[in-house]
């Protein structure tokens, strides 16, 4: 498949936003200023940005603790995010979620998610409603390898083949759920799984953005075209620990430095289009500055916006009461 | 006898629970942690908060389990396997998570008692933890021990301090009966002295942690603390109160509460659960029906408004009862005069 230039260029633009935006929140993490719990997407940049290649705001995501990634590829504004994870009034969800509630209705992302396979339920509610309103729309669930065992996850690949949803099932596997290995907590494959629920099943390399583009892209039009529900089965590494804190004592030291030198999708992409011709590394270069720019004001402004007010608290339980 | 953090505490009641009895298992997500890591190594994590860090060392991996992420699977396996002759502690992580499972523990372990006639016996502890203040937001930062005080089979524990967390817990994994043990997340630190030898405290008995003749003021858990830090600065001023830790949410030990607003006359309830039908409405329902006659002032309740719990710290120490909060109620209370009818 022929991917456009200006596709090409958001795309790249898109994983090196996340890449920043992931960084400097671990720097700034370590410094005691943001609140709560933080997981870092870095690593894994290819997968989020491949998938929502594909999409448009029409359609749906959903998203997982670890979020940030999906949030950016979606179209979230950058500011808003870290407006939200400083706790501000200026945050996208106002200071009331924080890191992992981050979400925007309005570009067809429904939210990070504190629950671990609280995703794909709600994926099938959106799907079903692309289906019934018929807004040509499909609907993706991102969940983790620790997130297909839940009961809520493989119930819904059942619910979504059953209903012959415009629905697809992107697995993001990293290896781990927390400190536990997914060769220890997944029985069988993923592949099994899918074929027991009778959906297609596609896997791709999560650090090559193209193959990402690739097999999503296929997945998407299958769902879009009324075809019923995919699994994407995304191969991926975390860069870093479950959240910041975590001192990774799990993994051997090599596995994170050899992903890091093998894998790393920004510098794969890089090699692959400077190298088919299609960009000079100076243009690259130009994405790479204007996006630290931004995740630099993002920084700066999100330290000086203002905290939410005391009535904030009482606003919003319910539409009217 | 040495000072222990309230980790520590629970830690060393397991121990002593799984030593003396081989039927108590471990059971939960990364309890132990590492496991297929490429490290190699285990006992990466002992919890997420490190609680149980150690004990698959001395008991191994027969005893300490980890799970994947499957709450309704590993909740309900530690049902059926309490119901079949094992104790499991089982942890939930974040008591939030219990909607992944709740029917396991409402609909199965709950009930297997009264629906089989009285033949069954679930020694079953599921430990979690609750409680905003660590900016967790909205599914990580609940409260709610009044859903499952709400379940009749249930037996629901909330200790206050180290001391109190480990002869709880080790009396919970004594217990028959399935009981839920919910840790404050933000007391895990807390130090003081705790015996080295296991102890039990019985259910059901509440814990006068001080008494004044003003005002008596119920607490669970963290709250406990906060009421007498308040209680403290009231002295100043002259209003003395007692401050009741209930322990058990579910036993109730209502006949203390009762004697202690009979001596004073007033209440306060502390909760830091939502506050329809909380444990505070729980409390001032049974106060108003027997001990009407005793009350001098309106029962005052300091709980959070009805919302989610929000991220920004702010908003979360707004959301949260404080110690000032505590003591405008004590003072509210002292202030009331009842006018005699003619
Ligand atoms: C229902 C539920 N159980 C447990 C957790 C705690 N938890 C948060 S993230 C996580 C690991 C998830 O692993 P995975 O799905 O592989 O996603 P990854 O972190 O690797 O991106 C766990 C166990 C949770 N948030 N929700
Ligand atoms: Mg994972």
């Amino acid at each position: 498949m022929q991917i456009a230039r200006e596709t090409l260029l958001r795309s790249y633009r898109a994983m090196r936003t996340i890449r920043m935006f992931e960084e400097r929140l671990h720097v700034e993490f370590a410094t005691g200023e943001i609140p709560g719990f933080v997981h870092l997407y870095c690593g894994e940049e290819a997968s989020a940005v491949g998938v929502c290649a594909n999409l448009t705001d029409n359609d749906t995501i959903a998203s997982t603790h670890r979020g940030h990634g999906h949030c950016i590829a979606k179209g979230v504004g950058v500011a808003g995010m870290m407006a939200e994870i400083y706790g501000r009034s200026t945050g996208v969800c106002r200071g009331k979620g924080g890191s992992m509630h981050i979400a925007d209705l309005a570009c067809g992302m429904l939210g990070a998610n504190g629950i671990v396979g609280g995703g794909p339920p709600l994926i099938c509610g959106a799907a079903l409603s692309h289906k019934t309103l018929r807004d040509g729309g499909v609907a993706v669930a991102f969940y983790g390898d620790g997130a297909s065992n839940e009961g809520s996850t493989l119930e819904s690949l059942n619910l979504a083949s059953v209903w012959n949803l415009p629905a697809v099932f992107v697995v993001e596997d990293n290896g781990y759920g927390e400190a536990t290995a997914a060769s220890y907590a997944c029985a069988g494959t993923q592949q099994a799984r899918a074929a027991g629920f009778g959906m297609p099943y596609l896997e791709c390399d999560g650090s090559d953005y193209f193959a990402v583009h690739q097999a999503s892209g296929e997945a998407i039009a299958h769902a879009r075209a009324g075809k019923g529900p995919v699994m994407l089965h995304v191969h991926l590494a975390r860069w870093y620990g479950h959240f910041e804190g975590d001192a990774m004592t799990y993994r051997a030291a090599d596995e994170v430095t050899n992903a890091r030198r093998d894998h790393d999708c920004l510098k794969l992409f890089r090699t692959r289009v400077t190298q088919a011709g299609l960009f000079e590394d100076s243009e690259l270069d130009e994405v790479d500055a204007a996006v630290a720019d931004e995740i630099e004001a993002a920084v700066v402004q999100a330290k000086d916006d203002p905290l939410p007010q005391s009535a904030d608290l009482l606003a919003d339980v319910y539409v009217r009461y | 006898m040495s000072k222990k953090s309230f980790r520590q505490a629970i830690n060393e009641a397991l121990r002593q629970e799984m030593r003396r009895d081989p039927t108590v298992i471990l059971m939960g997500e990364d309890v132990a942690g590492g496991r297929g890591g490429s490290a190699g190594i285990k006992d990466a994590w002992g919890g997420v908060l490190g609680v149980t860090k150690g004990l698959l060392e001395e008991f191994g991996d027969t005893r300490v389990l980890d799970t994947p992420i499957t709450e309704a699977s590993y909740i309900g396996a530690a049902a059926g396997a309490a119901v079949t002759g094992l104790r499991p502690v089982a942890e939930l992580m974040f008591v939030d998570f219990v909607g992944c499972c709740l029917d396991q523990i409402m609909n199965q372990a709950a009930k297997f008692r009264y629906m089989f006639g009285g033949k069954a016996r679930t020694p079953l502890v599921i430990r979690a933890m609750f409680g905003a203040g660590f900016n967790a937001a909205a599914q990580h930062s609940q409260a709610l021990y009044p859903l499952f005080t709400h379940i009749p089979g249930l037996k629901v524990v909330i200790p206050s301090s180290p001391y109190e967390a480990k002869g709880l817990l080790i009396s919970a994994i004594r217990d028959d009966d399935p009981v839920i043990f919910l840790e404050n997340k933000v007391m895990y630190d807390e130090e003081e002295d705790v015996p080295d030898e296991p102890y039990a405290i019985p259910f059901g008995e509440a814990n006068l942690t001080r008494e004044g003749r003003d005002v008596t003021i119920v607490a669970f858990g963290r709250m406990v603390g906060l009421a007498n830090q308040a209680a403290d600065r009231l002295e100043k001023k002259g209003i003395s109160c007692t401050v009741i830790d209930p322990r058990t949410t579910s036993p109730l030990d209502r006949d203390t509460i009762l004697e202690c607003v009979a001596d004073t006359g007033r209440l306060v309830i502390v909760d830091e659960s939502s506050p329809r039908c909380n444990m505070a409405t729980d409390i001032a329902a049974l106060v108003a029906e027997e001990a009407f006659d005793t009350l001098r002032a309106p029962i005052r309740r300091v709980v959070p408004p009805h919302t989610p719990v929000p991220f920004a710290t702010v908003l979360e120490t707004l959301y949260l009862p404080s110690v000032d909060r505590i003591e405008a109620a004590v003072t509210a209370t002292m202030a009331h005069r009842v006018v005699e009818k003619v």
